[in-house]
């Protein structure tokens, strides 16, 4: 049993990097279920920014750089939605302990976000993130064209300069 | 069980080729490699490593096209590093499962994670750092009707270790169902309203083989229930900038290693109210539990085989000093409160100055239950009765744990950022499994300090933990930590640490200095480390691991793709 299970899994991944090198195609956000703040449920395929490339960061109430990368780029949200009409989608992978801090510590520090929850890490997973903070950069289709683990200062300064290639019309690496 | 979840695997693949074809789909996935190197060193209380190097790794690939995704996760532990447990050697596919959504259905067969409500009756997950991971084998059903409406089920057994659970009589099979019902979405009228309110039910069934038992010296039989049930409800309310989230569970009768092997019924409840604007976030929570450890292997103790989720209801520290004395829920019965307020003096004002400050303040405080006696003859905890009873609203006569924190953090240049935090913490060891050994009292204090220079970023951090207690080698006295960091454009970083053990009056003073380098180009991430780390407790996403003190090298790399 176990070696056709195997054989099984085999073909699958077969058909997985014949399709990987195959496309130029990039990988898209997963139909995934997670929650808006107020508890409504929306899918990661529905994210969208007006006709425009958005920005997914993944971040949980415990983490300190998650914490600091928000709050650096909070600060600048305005002006950068104003000059680029940026929109991030801030999803807290807070399981059931830290999860009710979210909503009190998004509004306490004044956040601007669409904030996300992802409770049972579902999107966490569909997007291979290993670690909070995970940033990535959307297309208007969803296609995922760039992403960033970690976070040091300074690192949010490049998040904008890429995403204004984007804009462009650049290819990003 | 396996050739119908082998028989579904093959239908969604050949339904999904018929449908699409199967060279449109993405692959995406993740990757984890640590090493680690760790000589003896007896001051520390490091062991010798047999095998000189060890090794953790997974790697999860995911295809997914359309409605259609299948994944991998292939793991090896060849030896598992130090702190997970040693079943865990070998290597393997650990995961695999195949999901098609079609209309208002997904069905997905093999391996899922899945939650009911707060978790407090079924949690199914993994925290890979930790060694911990109870994925579902088996099938699940999601029907979402109409919006607004989400309607599961689930059947399955739990991971073991590398056991092949299928095979495994003693490992229960676990069924559960559950109801989601969005208020605001079903009536249309209702979409816009200020109030917002859903609500949920959920049902879970364990199916745990069992044999009598012979207590007594065989005097005293007991015959186990084989079926244990649990119930819970839940509500979630928000009125503008008010909330309101609350859950309650109730379980049969579970005997069962975790409490003693009793009959009493298993209880939980957990509320939390909020209040938030631009600002300002407050936010109380409390909760109850009363017998609530539910596993799929009576017999089991530890970490494993969990079905549902009992968080602790204190504040998860960052800082490592701060992290020394962690809470650790008290299955069998425990009360708690916890307060959080979080608040931002705007910016152009006289405390706030030219960019605002940020204030945080936690406060937590866990009792026991209070726990009566069934009659005169019968002490407490008995085997093979109903235990004791205890009054719902009874606060129980032992603290637990009690935190009050605050935390300042502000911006003073666009370059320089300073923050403060200070914790009080009462800790009863019990959270460490030493019932009845005396409290710690600890006064703990953190200074951070980020500079930016240019692309670089340079940050200096001083923890400093003062207590009057030093009891061996679980409550060493006074510690006082310094770590610099500098970081080049987000690309490179390096860190020294010391952790220093200043204030142990029963031991060596032991300096656990620490060296970090680290590399990041876009998801890809090494990190190398060489050091000595003390014995203790980590903890990610509320769940803890004892760490065994080591001394040598740790390296970690991570991708995504």
């Amino acid at each position: 049993m176990k070696k056709i299970i195997l054989a099984f899994m085999a073909l699958l991944l077969s058909f997985g990097i014949l399709s990987a090198q195959e496309g130029s195609s990039k990988a898209t956000l997963p139909n995934v279920s997670v929650k808006t703040l107020d508890g409504k449920t929306i899918k990661a395929s529905e994210f969208s920014n007006e006709g425009k490339p958005f920005v997914i960061c993944f971040w949980a109430t415990w983490c300190k750089p998650c914490l600091m990368e928000l709050n650096a780029m909070a600060e600048l949200y305005d002006s950068w939605q104003e000059e680029t009409g940026i929109k991030i989608y801030a999803v807290s992978i807070d399981d059931a302990r830290t999860c009710p801090k979210v909503k009190p510590l998004v509004n306490g520090s004044d956040w601007d976000y669409e904030v996300i929850l992802d409770q049972n890490s579902e999107l966490k997973r569909a997007l291979g993130v290993n670690n909070p903070p995970h940033t990535f950069l959307i297309s208007e289709k969803g296609e995922i064209l760039w992403q960033h683990v970690g976070y040091a200062p300074g690192d949010e300064d490049n998040l904008i300069k890429v995403f204004k290639q984007v804009l462009q019309g650049e290819e990003i690496k | 069980m396996k050739k119908i979840l082998l028989l579904i695997f093959l239908i969604a693949l050949s339904f999904n080729s018929f449908a699409q074809g199967i060279f449109g789909g993405k692959v995406t996935g993740n990757f984890q490699m640590d090493l680690q190197a760790s000589k003896k060193d007896s001051i520390i209380g490091a062991e010798e490593v047999k095998e000189k190097l060890l090794m953790n790794a997974f790697t999860n690939i995911l295809y997914t096209n359309g409605d259609f995704s299948a994944g991998v996760r292939f793991e090896a532990y060849l030896n598992p590093i130090l702190g997970f447990d040693k079943q865990y050697k070998g290597a393997g596919l650990a995961y695999r499962y195949a999901s098609y959504k079609k209309d208002f259905l997904e069905i997905t067969a093999g391996n899922y994670y899945e939650q009911f409500g707060n978790g407090l009756i079924f949690r199914s997950y993994e925290e890979r750092n930790l060694g911990l991971d109870n994925a579902m084998d088996g099938l699940r059903v999601v029907a979402r009707p109409m919006e607004g409406i989400a309607l599961k089920g689930i059947i399955g057994k739990q991971r073991y270790y590398w056991e092949k659970v299928w095979e495994r009589e003693d490992l229960g099979l676990v069924r559960g169902l559950d109801a989601d019902i969005s208020l605001n979405s079903i009536i249309k009228s209702m979409e816009s309203s200020p109030f917002q309110m859903s609500f949920g039910g959920s049902f879970v069934s364990t199916y745990d083989k069992a044999e009598p038992m012979y207590v007594n010296n065989g005097s005293y039989k007991i015959e186990l229930p084989e079926n244990i049930g649990s119930a819970a409800g839940r509500i979630q309310m928000s009125y503008n900038q008010w909330s309101l989230n609350a859950e309650y569970a109730r379980k049969g009768q579970d005997p069962n290693a975790v409490n003693g092997y009793i009959f009493h019924q298993g209880e939980a409840a957990f509320i939390s109210a909020g209040y938030s604007q631009k600002g300002l976030g407050i936010n109380v929570s409390a909760k109850r539990i009363d017998n609530m450890s539910t596993k799929s292997k009576r017999n089991e103790t530890g970490n494993m085989l969990n079905i549902n989720y009992l968080p602790a209801l204190t504040r998860q520290h960052s800082y490592s000093l701060f992290a020394m004395y962690p809470y650790a829920t008290q299955v069998n019965g425990e009360m708690g409160v916890q307060a959080d307020i979080i608040y931002k003096i705007k910016k152009n004002t006289l405390l706030g100055g030219k960019y605002g400050t940020d204030l945080k303040l936690n406060y937590s405080k866990i009792m026991s239950i209070d726990k009566q006696e069934l009659n005169p003859s019968t002490p407490i905890g008995a085997i093979g009765t109903d235990g004791y009873t205890s009054s719902f609203f009874k606060v129980g006569d032992q603290l637990y744990f009690e935190e009050i924190n605050f935390e300042a953090s502000k911006k003073i240049t666009s370059n320089l950022k300073l923050s403060f935090m200070y914790s009080y913490q009462t800790f009863n060891p019990i959270a460490f499994g030493k019932e009845g050994k005396p409290f710690v009292y600890a006064n703990i204090f953190a200074f951070d300090a980020t500079q930016k220079l240019g692309k670089n970023s340079l940050r200096a951090e001083l923890q400093w933990l003062k207590t009057e207690q030093t009891y061996g080698d679980w409550a060493k006295g006074d510690w006082i930590q310094g770590t610099l960091e500098y970081n080049i454009a987000g690309k490179f970083f390096v860190a020294a640490t010391d952790q220093w053990n200043y204030g142990n009056k029963l031991g060596e003073k032991v300096h656990y200095y620490n060296f970090a380098v680290g590399y990041n180009k876009g998801t890809n991430r090494i990190q190398i480390s060489y050091g000595k780390q003390r014995n203790g407790i980590i903890c990610i996403g509320g769940v803890c691991r004892e760490v065994p003190a080591s001394n040598g090298l740790f390296a970690t790399i991570t991708s995504s793709f």
